[in-house]
């Protein structure tokens, strides 16, 4: 393997383990629940970063086709969980509200009005 | 968070190790001796496998169930996100100028999703990211102010959620039937059953992900009001 693929590799996958660290970082030292699904979605795509390096075999040679789908694949559970999350965060802040009305200070914006 | 909190210190130091270890990993990966690769093994074996596109294939032969398994978990997704509660308000209907915008938008990126559907047999595309193209269309339909981002009523809508789990399910189950293994292809048909089965995922992804971004049970259908 030439020395500029594996240089592009350890740029490219050392910037996605940074991203992961820092997703880690925030996820752990934040208390609001949004903040930590941002982490988590930083921490993933740090992950697809580190395997998308480790697919690349030069601008010539057609990419390993394994970690590429696991992408592909990730990426599509990696939405779908979000969106569940912020279903249920939506559901937590209405619930919340109901009982104790602006304790976040933030406004639900999409639906002010639950009647 | 205080200074004198000692997590402060030791959360970094903590992921600081953690960053070496997976440098480490990361390192001795791409440098060491290079066994018996799943790469060199997929490449070899795509001419059979009815797509000529080597992402295609792993997807959709070599780790078909892993997909089929995907598409279920974007199926448990939508149902968790529609057993919460309905969906936010709507948004206001959108101006003129984004209105006509949105009425040549939506219609290419329908078109560029058959296309990528299409293309994805024999170069980068496929069944997800056609998705994501249809998704997008139900998100800037939502946007400008369509209360159900142009997904059908309820009933079909259901229909549209489960199709790529069913789809690729029946195809699996008929082939186990046949005596051929769950989800083995014969290599005649292959190609034809994988732009079944894609055709179905592309539907199916391309509804969840705009039902999902309406974010709970779809409402009766009812305009916005101006």
């Amino acid at each position: 393997m030439s020395h500029e693929i594996l240089l592009t590799q350890l740029l490219y996958g050392s910037a996605g383990l940074l991203f992961f660290l820092l997703g880690v970082w925030s996820f752990i030292s934040h208390e609001p629940l949004w903040r930590k699904l941002i982490a988590l979605n930083i921490m993933g795509a740090g992950v697809f970063h580190v395997l998308v390096a480790v697919a690349y075999r030069g601008l010539d040679a057609p990419p390993d086709p394994v970690p590429h789908a696991l992408v592909l694949t990730g990426i599509v559970v990696a939405v779908s969980a979000t969106a569940l999350a912020l279903a249920f965060g939506r559901r937590l802040d209405r619930e919340d509200g109901e009982r104790t009305p602006d304790v976040h200070g933030i406004d639900d914006r999409e639906d002010g009005t639950h009647a | 968070m205080s200074s004198s909190n000692p997590q402060t210190l030791l959360i970094p130091l903590l992921l600081a190790a953690i960053g070496a270890l997976l440098f480490w990993a990361f390192w001795s990966g791409l440098t060491g001796h290079e066994g018996e690769r799943l790469a060199a093994l997929a490449l070899e074996r795509v001419p059979e496998s009815g797509a000529s596109n080597p992402v295609t294939s792993v997807l959709l032969n070599f780790r078909a169930y892993d997909t089929l398994l995907e598409l279920a978990v974007l199926l448990a997704a939508l149902l968790g996100i529609w057993s919460l509660g309905p969906a936010a308000a709507p948004y206001q209907p959108a101006a003129l100028l984004l209105d006509s915008l949105v009425g040549w938008v939506v219609p290419m990126l329908i078109i560029a999703g058959g296309y990528l559907l299409w293309i994805g047999g024999q170069a980068p595309g496929g069944a997800f990211q056609a998705g994501a193209l249809l998704g997008a269309a139900g998100v800037t339909l939502a946007l400008s102010g369509r209360p159900n981002a142009g997904l059908p009523g309820e009933a079909w809508l259901r229909v549209l959620a489960a199709l790529g789990t069913l789809v690729f399910a029946l195809v699996g189950l008929t082939l186990m039937g046949l005596g051929l293994g769950f989800l083995t292809y014969p290599p005649a048909l292959a190609k034809w059953l994988i732009l079944t089965i894609e055709t179905g995922a592309t539907l199916s992804i391309g509804a969840t992900l705009a039902a999902a971004f309406l974010g709970g049970r779809p409402r009766t259908t009812r305009p916005a009001e101006p």
